[in-house]
């Protein structure tokens, strides 16, 4: 059996989507759409079309990754272009399809772009600033297509790779991998096609291969969308790891906390079964794989290979010292080989569009496209992929739009809390493997956190400690207890409690963690405090001698007053206060108490801004105590 | 037969066989390197990271305890990275573990103490982080001092990989991970058997026998309690038996033991209920008798029956070879095939 059988059914219903007799209407629902309201602007769009008597076709599809202005719907008219609308509400989407549909007007206001040219005066989608310097890759279908609506995936390309694939020698498989340049996507940045060749060359039978979608660190995102968004991507990528190693079974290994992902990991699968993809004889090739999920519970540390390995076999998630790797010795000690979600959804599009195709893409050493989720201080959030090699300047000021409120940019935390901060006047850093390693950080699985002037440097690196501090997995001693110490050093530090001879300790002991310890989680636990150290060497002198948070996050750091002059005794901050700090009779100018006073900031918050009569002082209020001796 | 394998650590050139650890051979080959979670008997871990060494064509710096020795191979054991590395590890240990030596029963045969020693540590350099942790003295024989805890594992894998009980295991992440019975279960509660092979392998004072004397020498024996016939070495003090432990060349045990060997023999050697001459039943009750008096009676009972009357029931608390020596002595001797063992104690 092919699959050319189905290829002209899954056209039929692609281009019932694309060139429709009838609208169709599409709604983004990843779990960042359903988040922000897609659920009940799907029930609205089904109440309007039932209430207007308008025959259409609705359907849930993935997130193209404008994370900042979902939800976002999408409308294919006959004879119309898709019109991407952003920003809906249930009240909104039931304007905008009453005046599309019934009065004929595009609503170019609540638009976002054209699929295509620009029309109706709505730009061109792919040709905003948002998405023009993307090249999707893994992320080919995602927002694109119904990621439940297999045909959707197949009418796109989807399984030609794979079919290309099963009529090549497993070696040959192997070797176009190779030649793509591709490089495992969770973090390591490990040339797939060798690991494949090292899985493929053990001896055992049988030979497992692993999907990494544990997807741990703060902030990321990448592998849940493209899981929501396109499973069958992920799926055919797996399935041609397993003709070019020879293993018999898959494991998925998901996060129990990524239902969405899960649900559709789910069906796709059992669609695969349904037309001879998975099972016995697969496509009439003679190989036989079968693929199974595993539901992890949650622990950071069971994204590192041999962790997952002993959770997946039902022991503790803890890593294991390697040599042996898994390639010789994995599950149930066979060969084993392990990628990451946008790894395997880089390989069937290297199957279906051949390695240099990909190659053409990215640096000499860093090949491709790479996704980041863009978060923290950016106007436009969301998930993105771009060729490796572009600056971090364009990502941020490009694809992010720049740093909201009028702030200016500080730091951009990459690679997760094994990552490092990068500062702002480091901006022209190419992102490819290399630049970013040798600017202390990494591109680890993708999380990109912008940090703006209103973000502490000693804080941020308190926050990633405390993270990995309570994810270690207790194994080993450089770990376990080395977090503890950093995560104490800091916490000093941000109360005001720092000493001198911190810095030298933290970085004396960061060193020895890095070297010393048994997994890369309690190898790169240093790194933000490291690398903040090297790039913002006077905040934490200013913390440890002045006790100045300069940035005002460190609360033990900062007070509040009133200004007596612009107050105007409204009281309002008097009644927002949780520790009775603030009294003042009405009308009269309010002071704070600043013995009481906990550094919520309510007040600030609730000052009417035409009074602006709060102001933070980045001053030791009685919280912060003298410098220690020594 | 194991293959052998030649290569050099410190320069110096060392044969070990095919599958030994770098760690194992080198402890052979009578080179030290610190080590606390390894353990002989036990699979390896690369828990503590004091046995780091640099390896020449290995990135970073492995742990000797879990790289397998390779023909060639070029092994450095010290130098200042290593150390930098191996002590602020030990400190960071330090750093989290009770400060008192001396109110401890593990002093001086404790191997935290002895690493810090051969590393030339006297002071601690790092942050207190240590927070009382849970004490369980359910135990009558032992009790688990999770503040003295290292969390070697060595505990934990002996319930596992040697006793197959699995009573306890580590449970919880970071430095809140600790040993553990199912459930938070005190020792009683569970399913622990009280064997006491992790408190034989635990280096510090966080497993320890709750009547812990220091022999003054000690004896080779065998255990009475059964007929395994587990070697082990008494200790002595005062003419009194004061310790316990299994002999790791013990044929049928290679050093374990269970409760009643390790915890039992010391009171029961000495209890005053104990039948220390036979007593022969007589009108005035039981009487003391000699051994030769005792016997010849029973003799001259054994000669009033016929050989099928005779049944001859052995205890199990004898000896393999004492049980032979039994029933050759009621087939050959008493004629009789009615031979049985209690085979349960
Ligand atoms: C603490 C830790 C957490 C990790 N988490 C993930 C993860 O969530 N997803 C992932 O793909 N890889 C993760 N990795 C990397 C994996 O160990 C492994 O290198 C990767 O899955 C290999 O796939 P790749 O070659 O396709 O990147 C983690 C590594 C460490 C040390
Ligand atoms: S580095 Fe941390 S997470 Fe990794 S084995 Fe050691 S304790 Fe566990
Ligand atoms: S109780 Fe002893 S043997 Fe068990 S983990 Fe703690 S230190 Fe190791
Ligand atoms: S003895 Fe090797 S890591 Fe503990």
């Amino acid at each position: 059996m092919n699959l050319s059988g189905l290829r002209e059914q899954a056209n039929n219903a692609w281009k019932a989507v694309n060139e429709p007799s009838r609208p169709q209407v599409l709604v983004g629902q990843a779990t960042c759409g359903e988040a922000s309201g897609a659920g009940e602007v799907n029930h609205s769009i089904l109440e309007t079309l039932k209430r207007l008597g308008i025959e259409a076709d609705v359907h849930s599809v993935g997130c193209i990754g404008a994370c900042y202005c979902e939800p976002l719907v999408d409308i294919v008219k006959p004879g119309a272009p898709r019109i991407c609308y952003h920003s809906m509400t249930p009240a909104l989407v039931s304007e905008l399809l009453e005046d599309y549909l019934v009065k004929d007007n595009p609503r170019p206001d609540l638009a976002l772009g054209v699929w295509g040219e620009s029309r109706f005066g709505i730009p061109a989608l792919f040709e905003l600033p948002m998405f023009k310097p993307q090249m999707r890759i893994a992320l080919r279908n995602a927002g694109v297509i119904d990621p439940e609506n297999m045909m959707h995936y197949i009418a796109r390309g989807g399984y030609t790779g794979l079919e290309r694939a099963l009529k090549m020698a497993p070696e040959a498989v192997i070797a176009e991998i190779e030649k793509s340049g591709l490089r495992g996507r969770g973090g390591a940045g490990f040339s797939t096609g060798l690991k494949w060749k090292l899985c493929r060359q053990a001896k055992g039978s049988p030979k497992y291969i692993i999907c990494n979608a544990d997807e741990g660190d703060p902030g990321a995102f990448m592998d849940r969308d493209l899981l929501e968004s396109d499973p069958h991507a992920v799926l055919e990528g797996i399935l041609t790891g397993a003709h070019a190693m020879g293993a018999a079974e898959g494991i998925i290994y998901i996060r129990a906390e990524y239902p969405l992902a899960i649900k559709r990991l789910v069906k796709a699968i059992s669609q695969m079964r349904d037309i001879g993809l998975l099972g016995k004889n697969i496509l009439g090739s003679g190989f036989d794989f079968d693929l199974r999920i595993v539901m992890g519970a949650g622990a950071f540390v069971c994204g590192e290979e041999t962790a997952m390995m002993n959770s997946i076999m039902g022991r503790r998630g803890t890593p294991r010292p390697r040599p042996p790797f898994p390639a010789e010795s994995g599950l149930w000690g066979k060969p084993t080989s392990i990628n990451n979600v946008e790894t395997w959804a880089c390989v069937s599009a290297i199957m279906e569009k051949g390695a240099d195709w990909f190659s053409s893409f990215g640096t000499e050493k860093s090949k491709g496209t790479k996704t980041f989720s863009l978060a923290g201080k950016i106007n436009r959030t969301g998930l993105i992929e771009v060729p490796m090699g572009i600056t971090l300047q364009e990502i941020i000021f490009g694809i992010g739009g720049g740093i909201p409120g009028g702030k200016s940019l500080k730091a951009v935390q990459t690679g997760g809390p094994s990552g490092g901060c990068i500062p702002a006047s480091m901006l022209s850093l190419p992102v490819d493997y290399e630049a970013l390693t040798k600017a202390g950080s990494y591109i680890g699985s993708g999380g990109m956190i912008v940090l703006d002037e209103d973000n502490c440097m000693v804080e941020t690196a308190r926050y990633f400690l405390s993270f990995t501090t309570s994810e270690s997995c207790g194994k080993c001693v450089p770990c376990r207890l080395g977090t503890r110490q950093l995560l104490t050093i800091l916490t000093d530090i941000t109360q005001g409690k720092g000493k001198p001879q911190d810095i030298p300790a933290i970085l004396g002991l960061g060193k020895s963690m890095r070297q010393g310890s048994l997994c890369g989680l309690g190898q790169g636990a240093p790194n933000p405090a490291m690398t903040t150290i090297a790039y913002f060497r006077e905040e934490y002198d200013e913390h440890i001698n002045s006790h100045v948070c300069r940035a005002g996050e460190c609360r033990a750091l900062i007070s509040y007053t009133i200004i007596a002059e612009r107050c105007k005794g409204c009281a309002i901050c008097l009644r927002a206060c949780p520790s009775a700090a603030i009294t003042g009779e009405k009308g009269k100018p309010h002071v704070i108490d600043i013995s009481k006073c906990s550094q919520c900031g309510n007040c600030l918050d609730v000052c009417p801004k035409k009074f602006n009569a709060v102001v933070k002082v980045p001053a030791a209020g009685p919280a912060a105590v003298p410098a220690a001796k020594g | 037969m194991a293959q052998t394998v030649k290569f050099t650590i410190d320069g110096k050139q060392v044969t070990s066989t095919e599958g030994t650890t770098v760690l194992e051979a080198a402890l052979s080959a009578g080179i030290f390197i610190p080590n606390l979670c390894f353990h002989p008997d036990l699979e390896p871990y690369g828990g503590c990271r004091m046995c780091i060494v640099e390896i020449q064509g290995m990135r970073g710096m492995p742990t000797s305890c879990t790289i397998k020795v390779a023909e060639g191979m070029i092994v450095k054991t010290f130098g200042p990275e290593i150390d930098k590395t191996r002590r602020d590890a030990l400190q960071l240990l330090l750093a989290n573990h009770p400060t008192d030596c001396l109110a401890c029963v593990k002093n001086q045969r404790c191997e935290l103490q002895k690493v810090a020693a051969y590393m030339g540590v006297t002071e601690r350099t790092m942050q207190r982080t240590a927070r009382p942790q849970a004490v369980d003295e359910s135990n009558p024989f032992f009790k688990l001092d999770r503040n003295y805890c290292i969390l070697c594992a060595r505990c934990t894998r002996t319930c596992n990989e040697i006793t197959c009980v699995n009573a306890i295991d580590l449970v919880s992440r970071g430095d809140e991970t600790r040993v553990s019975l199912f459930q938070d279960q005190q020792f009683m509660e569970s399913i622990c058997r009280s064997c006491g092979e992790c408190v034989a392998r635990c280096p510090v004072g966080a497993l320890v026998s709750k009547n812990t004397v220091i022999p003054s020498s000690e004896v080779l024996t065998t255990c009475c309690y059964c007929a395994v016939g587990c070697s082990m070495y008494l200790g002595v003090r005062d003419g009194k038996i004061v310790s316990v432990r299994g002999n790791s060349e013990g044929k049928s045990n290679k050093g374990k033991l269970c409760v009643k060997g390790r915890f039992g023999i010391a009171e029961f050697v000495t209890h005053p209920d104990r039948l220390t001459s036979p007593l022969v039943k007589g009108e005035n009750g039981q009487v003391q008798a000699s051994w030769d008096d005792a016997l010849q009676i029973v003799a001259d009972r054994f000669k009033t029956y016929s050989p099928d009357e005779i049944a001859v029931v052995a205890s199990a608390r004898t000896t393999n070879e004492d049980v032979y020596a039994v029933q050759k002595l009621a087939r050959a001797v008493l004629g009789t095939n009615n031979v049985d063992n209690c085979a349960r104690l």
